[in-house]
């Protein structure tokens, strides 16, 4: 797969990744990443369906986690102050980070007054997006991702294809192979006859970590709630490396999107549903950890709690883009996508992938680090049907697409343009409309054989390599009508 | 400026849109409550959708409760068994063959960890999702207790279930530090294919205590 | 009722057979329809594209064609769509209060042709005839921005002599997405494959869909590869009648 350089700082756009054209023509290309993607989303669309499908207020569900999600995006800076008041009163302290390179340096130096050189993470965007590991790692410090499908990212020194299984893009033979040849790298090797049973793989995975959780100082998590009026933080997990490192670790230190702040406890009762159901399918995920600053006796003695923004409030500055940030990254968009089932997530170049990742990316970066994203979509619609939170995901994707047409546009205008702007004069006259259809049926009919196009000129090219296109026929309906219809039209 | 004032800065003139008197704290008028559900059979349905996570589920009465949580033990045969402060006494099996760990003084992760198991109570249940939900309440005992033994008996009273999510969350305290467990640990991380038994305890089993009929003498 | 045919800027140039399906069929049922030939183009693909300023006058020019008609029927769901949902964005993205009036008279009378016949004229028996194997594909924009729901496939249903066929995977995507084609031409490929693949296992000797560009994409493949399945849109089938098979 693309990969760049081992030590470049991956961020919200992975530097050096191709435009998404060019990625996804690799990715297309490779017959066993198309299959393990194929078998994978299959299998999670079935399974979604079946689990949305029991509840009969599944569409009011939906309604009002929007309807939440929106409105607290709008008060946003009141919930922040209330979350951070409550957090504190808790126990807990709140950081504010406006970019990754302040938050990399907060959680550096939470870590290093600790006096600890390692520390154990929960799967969570928000450290992806801020290329904390790497961060952590040029000052001394090693992250252990515990997660199993991060510890395979980790082991192969890969990068997430998913949101939620971000080796999703690896099949059990490919994770065998490299448990076996890195495990004893990083510190218990995989067992000798290992074999590549998902249960045997996730047993030598539970005995690599084992130690290192009962070893473990610090941890660091992402958060996928935190309620403003009590302060409670909410992990959703599955494996139990959440529980591992929520509770036994003596500080704790959870890096989270401003976005992800609800103003209530109560509204979780919309999102402990919303949230499995579209995630793997369950009707409830095995473990969620729920946590109010410190507790006596129980779990970490330090709680700190960094907020984030890069990019999020430019995002929220924009009125139509601002809905991505209702994004529970559920990762159901990802699943229903025919575009992201054939090129898998490393395509997008950012950790976020898929549908939410092109509307996400090209907002949280700048639409010039990004401009080709809003455009690696057919427009399709099945995100948004898919969408616990109804994020019109087409709606972004033209607004953006806009956006970046908009930003592109200077005083020499790009081929794409003029071909844009020739197709609109001539669309804007019936007459011109008239006259250039009748010069395209004559060239097509020059270049037809046996009434068919294969192969055409120019970037029409691209168009022809898989298809033919019938030659346009003698008489356009335009003129068949005025043929035939002596009354006229209006 | 600090960069919380510069984040809360920022956050103001992206809002520039949204009215001066319009509340954060109104409600959405698309906010509903979620539908409360009743099924027929809360502590059936509970046991049928704990049981389909492969948790393994019994069903007793209160006069039966320590007979079929010593059955379940027997099933595991621990030598040392941590059973948190309050545990009631009368669910207790009456003949102990194993040690009983209390965390007091608090036991370390490898104590833990060397554990062959732990018998807790739980704050209540979700019947239509299948979930405990643990709120280190008397019996329950801190959160790494439930987790680092590879084994989990969990009892508690058919009172205890709620229909669903929404109403299990009106329930709970967040003050105390809250676990919802559905079945034992799982992954779908390889190929999505779901392997139960990660790193929580692999082996959960669910014990709930219904109340004797009336009459209960005449039970067998 | 005055109707009128907004006949799409492809089907005018490339599948005159559509319109013409439509207008016959319109005119079976015992309706007049006009062609205002002030039509051109909807401005799906420039604001698909992300060229909203240029889209702007072909908003203008649909609003001046088709105004004081009461219903438009036009054999695209996409257009529909680009109509329906996004003329107004435009108008109002570019301040023009007035063409936004406008938009918002006419659009709710515009209707993709199922739409028109099941929900207008109250019709799913329009007395055609088509004695073929046919799979039908509801094109995204169909299914999703429309949400026409089964109302083409009642339709067909009620066609005499056609043998209906599942069509396996039937909601996903064919790859079209206008210039994505282009734009993605291997990922718009590769889903192009699959979608001709099932078309394929479908049995089907006809392929049918209720737009146009995405028949001209499916056919496209389904012809490089010479499966031997045709398309035709939704309109011809319709129009079919005993005796005058095309
Ligand atoms: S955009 Fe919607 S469907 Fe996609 S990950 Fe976010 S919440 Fe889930």
């Amino acid at each position: 797969m693309t990969r760049t350089a081992k030590n470049e700082p991956p961020g919200v756009v992975w530097l050096g990744t191709p435009h998404f054209p060019v990625a996804a023509r690799t990715a297309v290309g490779d017959p066993q990443l198309r299959e393990n993607l194929r078998r994978a989303t299959t299998t999670i669309r079935s399974r979604r369906l079946a689990a949305v499908g029991e509840l009969d207020d599944w569409e009011d569900l939906r309604t009002a986690g929007a309807a939440v999600k929106r409105a607290a995006l709008r008060h946003l800076d009141t919930h922040l102050l209330r979350l951070e008041e409550s957090v504190e009163r808790a126990g807990g302290t709140v950081h504010w980070a406006a970019d990754a390179a302040e938050a990399n340096r907060i959680v550096t130096e939470l870590v290093r007054a600790t006096g600890e050189r390692e520390v154990v993470k929960v799967k969570s965007m928000a450290t992806q997006e801020i290329g904390l590991n790497e961060a952590l790692s040029a000052a001394g410090i090693t992250a252990y991702e515990t997660d199993l499908a991060e510890l395979i990212v980790q082991l192969a020194d890969d990068r997430p294809s998913h949101i939620l299984v971000p080796a999703i893009h690896k099949n059990r033979t490919e994770i065998r192979e490299l448990f076996t040849t890195t495990m004893g790298q990083w510190g218990r090797p995989a067992p000798e006859n290992l074999t590549a049973d998902p249960a045997a793989l996730a047993e030598a995975a539970r005995l690599h970590l084992r130690e290192r959780f009962l070893r473990a100082r610090v941890a660091v998590s992402g958060a996928n709630f935190a309620c403003a009026d009590t302060g409670t933080v909410v992990v959703v997990e599955s494996e139990g490396n959440g529980r591992m490192c929520l509770t036994l670790p003596e500080t704790l230190i959870t890096v989270m999107g401003i976005e992800k702040v609800l103003p209530t406890f109560a509204d979780l009762d919309v999102f402990l549903q919303l949230l499995p159901r579209s995630a793997t399918g369950e009707r409830m995920n095995p473990y969620t950890s729920m946590w109010t600053g410190t507790h006596d006796g129980d779990g970490p003695r330090d709680f700190h709690l960094v907020l984030l923004d890069n990019g999020r409030t430019a995002t929220l500055r924009d009125t139509v883009g601002r809905q991505a940030l209702a994004c529970i990254r559920c990762s159901a968009c990802l699943n229903v996508c025919p575009v992201y089932e054939r090129t898998g997530g490393h395509a997008y170049g950012s950790p976020y992938p898929g549908p939410i990742g092109a509307v996400l990316t090209p907002q949280l970066a700048g639409i010039e680090h990004a401009p080709s994203l809003p455009f690696a979509s057919t427009l399709c619609g099945a995100c948004y049907d898919a969408c616990p939170v109804k994020i019109d995901i087409p709606e972004v994707l033209l607004h953006l697409r806009a956006r970046a047409v908009e930003s592109k546009r200077g005083p020499l205008p790009s081929p794409e343009a003029l071909v844009m702007k020739a197709a609109a004069t001539t669309l804007a006259s019936p007459r011109a409309l008239a006259w250039a259809q009748r010069a395209a049926a004559l060239g097509g009919r020059v270049l037809a054989r046996r009434g068919v196009l294969r192969r055409l000129p120019g970037p029409l090219a691209r168009w022809s390599a898989s298809r033919d296109t019938a030659a346009p026929p003698r008489e356009t309906f335009r003129a068949w009508w005025r043929r035939t219809h002596r009354r006229p039209g209006q | 400026m600090s960069s919380r004032q510069e984040i809360l800065t920022r956050i103001a003139g992206a809002l520039r849109d949204v009215p001066e008197d319009e509340g954060a704290e109104a409600a959405p008028a698309d906010r509903r409550s979620p539908v409360v559900r009743h099924p027929p059979d809360p502590v059936a349905l509970f046991a049928e959708r704990a049981a389909e996570y492969r948790a393994a589920v019994t069903r007793t009465t209160e006069s039966e409760a320590s007979a079929a949580i010593g059955a379940a033990l027997a099933a595991r045969s621990p030598a040392r068994l941590v059973v948190p402060h309050g545990f009631p006494e009368a669910w207790l099996p009456a003949r102990r063959t194993w040690q009983r760990l209390e965390d007091d003084p608090p036991l370390r992760p490898a104590q833990l960890d060397a554990a062959d198991g732990a018998l807790t109570t739980c704050a209540l249940a979700v019947a239509e999702t299948g979930t405990l939900v643990l709120d280190a309440g008397p019996g329950q005992g801190r959160r790494a207790l439930t987790l680092l033994p590879d084994f989990h008996l969990c009892v508690l009273r058919s009172a205890q279930i709620a229909p669903d999510v929404p109403t299990a969350l009106r329930g709970l305290d967040p003050c105390c530090p809250l676990t919802f467990v559905s079945g034992p640990s799982a992954t779908s991380d390889i190929e999505l294919e779901r392997v139960e038994g990660v790193h929580g305890p692999r082996v959960l089993h669910i014990v709930i205590v219904e109340p004797d009929s009336r009459g209960a003498d005449t039970h067998p | 009722m005055r109707i009128a045919l907004f006949v799409t800027c492809l089907c005018d140039t490339l599948y005159p057979q559509t319109g013409k399906a439509v207008v016959a069929l319109l005119e079976r049922l015992g309706h007049r329809v006009d062609f205002p030939r002030a039509q051109t183009c909807c401005g799906q693909m420039h604001f698909n594209t992300g060229y909203r300023p240029e889209a702007l006058p072909l908003v203008r020019g649909f609003a001046d064609a088709f105004a004081g008609y009461d219903a438009v029927v036009t054999p695209s769901a996409s257009c529909a769509g680009m109509v329906r949902e996004h003329h107004r964005t435009l108008a109002v993205q570019y301040g023009e209060p007035e063409l936004a009036a406008a938009v918002d008279r006419l659009a709710p009378r515009v209707h993709e042709l199922s739409e028109f016949l099941v929900d207008v004229l109250g019709v799913t028996d329009v007395g055609a005839y088509f004695p073929h194997r046919v799979t039908y594909h509801p094109t995204c924009h169909s299914l999703r921005m429309l949400r026409t729901g089964d109302r083409p496939l009642r339709l067909l249903r009620a066609v005499r002599g056609i043998e209906l066929v599942e069509l396996p995977e039937a909601e996903s995507c064919c790859g079209f997405g206008g210039t994505f084609a282009l734009k993605n031409a291997e990922v718009s490929a590769a889903m192009l494959a699959d979608k001709v693949r099932q078309v394929s296992a479908s049995r089907a000797d006809v392929l049918c869909a209720a737009d146009s560009s995405c028949l001209l994409h499916i056919g496209g493949g389904l012809s490089r590869l010479r499966t031997g399945i045709g398309t035709r849109h939704l309109a011809e089938i319709l129009a079919a009648t005993e005796g005058a098979e095309r």
